[in-house]
């Protein structure tokens, strides 16, 4: 189904849209615009016109299906059910099959993301390690005073500042390929973890915690080395070969061990929501069994159950919200975990942000291919955050992540953001020291 | 018919008018299934001499106008005609002014519904019309339609809290009818002939709302009955008590068993039908009033009454409610969702023979909605491209429409007639009122230019 175009669709999945516009208030580009053809049941209909040969593909319609974030806000706002995922991916696909629809500046952007960077480890954590001398020699620094990238045009100068601020080791130095729970904990089965691609080199300490949180708990945890992107940014982004062929890598990765493995961990929003489908993506019987075993963290631990952090006076207590990755709330339907795991934690009093389950403007690439749509939902969600008053926001989601923070570190907010699962690690670590 | 965009652009700015088809493909509809048309152009005016303007420029170059708001109508009253100007009213969204001295609210036509009650929750005060569209429906359209909702029976429709409307007339001339006044008794009542118009007589550019207290204190409860007479008879018993809920909705049992299959949340699907039945006002009335309930639905024949304790246990109770339209909608391709209303003491009647009609016919046919106030929503279940099924529907929708009007019963309820409704018309009308309906238009519209083939066709 990976490769199809609009005009092989089953029909039913356009005509399941009864455009009753549930959807607009939640669509992020509709509320920037308030146009129906920036808004999903207005998307919808141009898919549909052009399935019943009413309008040819072209750069309009490529740059309307661009402009979606693919949030999939939409789909947990429709009654009917709608399966926008897979409208939004086929069209994707086939308007990037098109060698005239394209910029070369987006072309040349989006080849060397998908086809470059996100398709090899190594060279993404080659690339990791070049930024990680860059950002601790002091030299971006300085690159910056200079206003050097300036001097390479607008859109280095945008995108120098979003660089993720790699971490001092990545995944692989920080968890080792097999940890047990340590004496003392009764083990209750094996887990694998998906350490990411972005995740692993800018996020690894997200890891080690999810790693921590999962052996205080008692399971046994595989994490493969080197693991290859799930090519979540590749279904996305129109290029479902790609998409294809990494997770047949990712899968193999995991092979000799699968069929011990209780579950395989993922703790990020984005990468588990599209780790869930392998099925639709491949088509086969091993991935119809990957699909069941891939769990979100939040999920994991509380289907299971985990352990509640005992409380102490050395927990700084404080106020703290929480925003949902789309892809976890709207892709994997997961909104109430997270949120018992938050409640669990000591010294923390959580407080709801205005629409806390809509998009920041990370969306996968897009804030780097849509740049000037992605600065105002991300200024939406930076109000939202503010007007809380919570001195820390939580997501789970590497993307959310570094969008809010370089949101909030560009507006001066001393808000600090983290993720559940490193406040869930440290609690633990705090209620040991005691 | 040659149309010269640039004097709207003039008007209204460049960027604020559309012609490209990829840009008017997503305005060829509103809610309603079925109903398709591309206009020629639609413009976004930001004020009411923009839309007066837009208006005595259509009617310079001959233009039929089709107003619009969020196109979220369910009797097609929005979809365009063909040639047609879509005037789109969303860029008016502003609440004017909210006087807790009077208590009503002054907005724009492009304020959406659910606004409206949050600001004025904000003062504790209610806006109490409650449309299921009440998300992202515009007030505008909600007065153009008259819209109902879920609290009819005890606070009525859209057209209880309209006090006052500006209306821009068909030939450009601004008008202001109605006041702030509880009692106003100069001159004909003409705010009402605007409300429910269906964008047939005027463009409503200013709306004054009233607004009531809020209630304190509500209680939830679900009732389940193994026929729909018992839960008719409970319904009655209830009202005859003197009780008033504010919410007494329905959902019989193959929507029940849609909802069971989607959401599995343990629903009695052996059940005929099930009540979900709300009380709102002062804490200890609605405690009496909700015992009282309990002790009628048990003596009516409830296999089951459950009260809900707390806000999380109320909604879960109303979960089932909630979800009947969601559940039914991912059924099939297709969902045609209807609204004939019948007197409350009908209503078991009209439901036997919704699912009789139903079987005859072989079509997949959810019945929900109003108990309270009569208003049924049976909702097909089809697809589109089955043309042979198609027929079936329409069939199956002719003759239930027959039944309600035997029944004393309306077509519509709450959605409006459009042009989803337009062929019954005549049947519920006798030919004197039919007539006037056309003799107002022709007074107030003489060149049939607002949305003209929405309601009734002139000759």
């Amino acid at each position: 189904m990976s490769y199809q175009k609009i005009k092989d669709l089953d029909y039913s999945v356009l005509q399941q849209c009864m455009h009753c516009g549930m959807c607009l208030p939640t669509c992020p580009t509709y509320e920037s615009t308030k146009r129906e053809r920036h808004s999903p049941r207005g998307r919808i209909a141009l898919l549909r016109a052009v399935a019943d040969g009413d309008l040819e593909v072209g750069q309009e319609l490529a740059d309307e299906m661009n402009y979606c974030l693919g949030c999939l806000a939409c789909t947990t706002a429709c009654p009917a059910g709608v399966d926008y995922t897979t409208m939004f991916e086929t069209a994707r696909a086939e308007f990037e099959a098109v060698p005239e629809i394209g910029t070369p500046r987006r072309k040349l952007l989006r080849f060397l993301i998908l086809n470059k960077i996100f398709l090899h480890p190594r060279r993404l954590h080659l690339v990791g390690r070049l930024l990680r001398i860059y950002q601790t020699s002091g030299l971006d620094v300085w690159v910056r005073k200079l206003k050097l990238p300036h001097l390479l045009g607008r859109s280095v100068a945008q995108l120098e500042p979003m660089t993720p601020r790699m971490s001092l080791v990545f995944s692989d130095q920080a968890i080792r390929e097999w940890e047990h729970p340590p004496e003392g904990i009764e083990v209750r089965g094996k887990v694998g973890l998906l350490s990411g691609c972005v995740q692993s080199i800018a996020f690894s300490n997200v890891n080690r915690d999810t790693v921590d949180v999962l052996l205080f708990n008692g399971w046994s945890v595989f994490t493969p080395r080197a693991q290859a992107c799930c090519g979540s940014i590749h279904a996305h982004n129109g290029a479902p070969k790609l998409a294809k062929q990494t997770g047949k890598n990712l899968m193999s990765q995991f092979a000799k061990e699968f069929d011990s493995l209780d579950a395989i961990i993922s703790n990020a929003g984005g990468c588990g929501s599209h780790l869930k489908h392998f099925e639709s993506l491949l088509e086969s019987e091993p991935a119809r069994k990957w699909d069941k075993k891939v769990k979100d963290i939040h999920q994991f631990l509380t289907e299971r159950g985990f352990k509640k952090p005992a409380g102490g006076n050395s927990i700084k207590a404080g106020v703290l919200t929480y925003h949902e990755s789309c892809h976890l709330c709207h892709g994997q339907r997961i909104k109430n975990a997270p949120r018992e795991v938050l409640n669990s934690l000591p010294g923390w009093e959580m407080v709801e942000m205005a629409n806390s389950d809509a998009c920041c403007g990370s969306a996968g690439i897009y804030n780097i291919l849509q740049p000037e749509e992605s600065a105002r939902v991300l200024d939406r969600k930076l109000k939202s955050i503010t007007a809380t008053g919570a001195q820390c926001v939580v997501t789970s989601n590497p993307g959310c992540h570094l969008q809010i923070q370089n949101g909030l570190t560009a507006a001066g907010s001393a808000v600090q953001v983290d993720q559940p699962v490193s406040l869930l690690a440290r609690a633990y670590r705090n209620s040991q020291q005691q | 018919m040659a149309f010269n965009i640039a004097a709207f652009e003039k008007i209204v700015g460049t960027d604020q008018v559309i012609t490209q088809k990829v840009d008017l493909i997503p305005y060829g509809f509103d809610g309603t299934a079925e109903l398709r048309q591309l206009p020629a152009a639609v413009v976004f005016p930001a004020t009411t001499s923009e839309v007066a303007l837009c208006v005595k420029e259509a009617g310079r170059q001959n233009i039929p106008i089709v107003t619009r708001g969020s196109g979220t109508g369910l009797s097609g009253g929005s979809v365009p005609l063909e040639g047609s100007l879509v005037i789109c009213l969303l860029r008016l969204d502003q609440i004017l002014d909210l006087d807790i001295r009077n208590l009503t609210i002054r907005v724009q036509p492009g304020v959406i519904t659910k606004d409206i009650d949050a600001a004025a929750m904000v003062c504790g005060l209610f806006y109490p019309p409650d449309p299921g569209s009440m998300k992202i429906s515009t007030i505008g359209g909600n007065v153009a339609e008259n819209s109902g909702g879920l609290r009819g029976l005890k606070y009525g429709v859209t057209r209880d809290y309209v006090m006052g409307l500006e209306i821009v007339l068909a030939n450009g001339e601004i008008a202001r009818v109605g006041n702030a006044c509880v009692k106003d008794v100069a001159g004909y009542s003409l705010k009402d002939l605007f409300i429910g118009s269906e964008g047939t007589l005027g463009i409503i550019t200013e709306i004054l709302l009233k607004l009531v207290p809020r209630p304190s204190a509500r209680k939830t409860m679900l009732a389940t009955f193994s026929s729909m007479e018992a839960a008719a008879e409970a319904v009655s018993a209830i009202i005859a008590a003197r009780i008033i809920p504010c919410t007494l909705e329905f959902i019989d049992q193959v929507t029940l068993r849609c909802v069971e299959d989607y959401c599995n949340i343990g629903l009695p699907v052996q059940a005929a039908a099930v009540l979900l039945i709300e009380t709102d006002g002062h804490p200890s009335a609605v405690d009496d009033e909700a015992a009282a309930m309990q002790k009628i639905c048990e003596e009516h024949g409830a296999n089951e009454v459950k009260v809900a304790g707390n806000q999380a246990e109320a909604d879960k109770l109303a979960s089932a409610r909630r979800q009947a339209f969601s559940s039914l909608a991912r059924v099939r391709p297709t969902t045609i969702l209807e609204d004939v209303t019948v007197p409350r003491s009908k209503l078991a009647e009209m439901v036997g023979f919704i699912n009789e009609t139903a079987r005859k016919y072989q079509l997949k046919v959810g019945t929900f909605g109003h108990m309270g106030d009569g208003n049924l929503h049976p909702t097909f279940l089809t697809d589109e491209k089955d043309h042979e099924e198609m027929k079936c529907v329409h069939q199956a929708l002719s003759e239930i429409v027959d039944k309600t009007i035997s029944l004393g019963g309306t077509i519509t309820g709450e959605h409006g007639v459009g042009l989803a409704k337009k062929e019954f018309l005549n049947r519920q009308l006798d030919e004197s009122s039919y007539g006037l309906l056309k003799l107002v238009k022709k007074s107030l519209d003489p060149h049939n230019r607002l949305n003209p083939g929405k309601i009734f066709d002139l000759p």
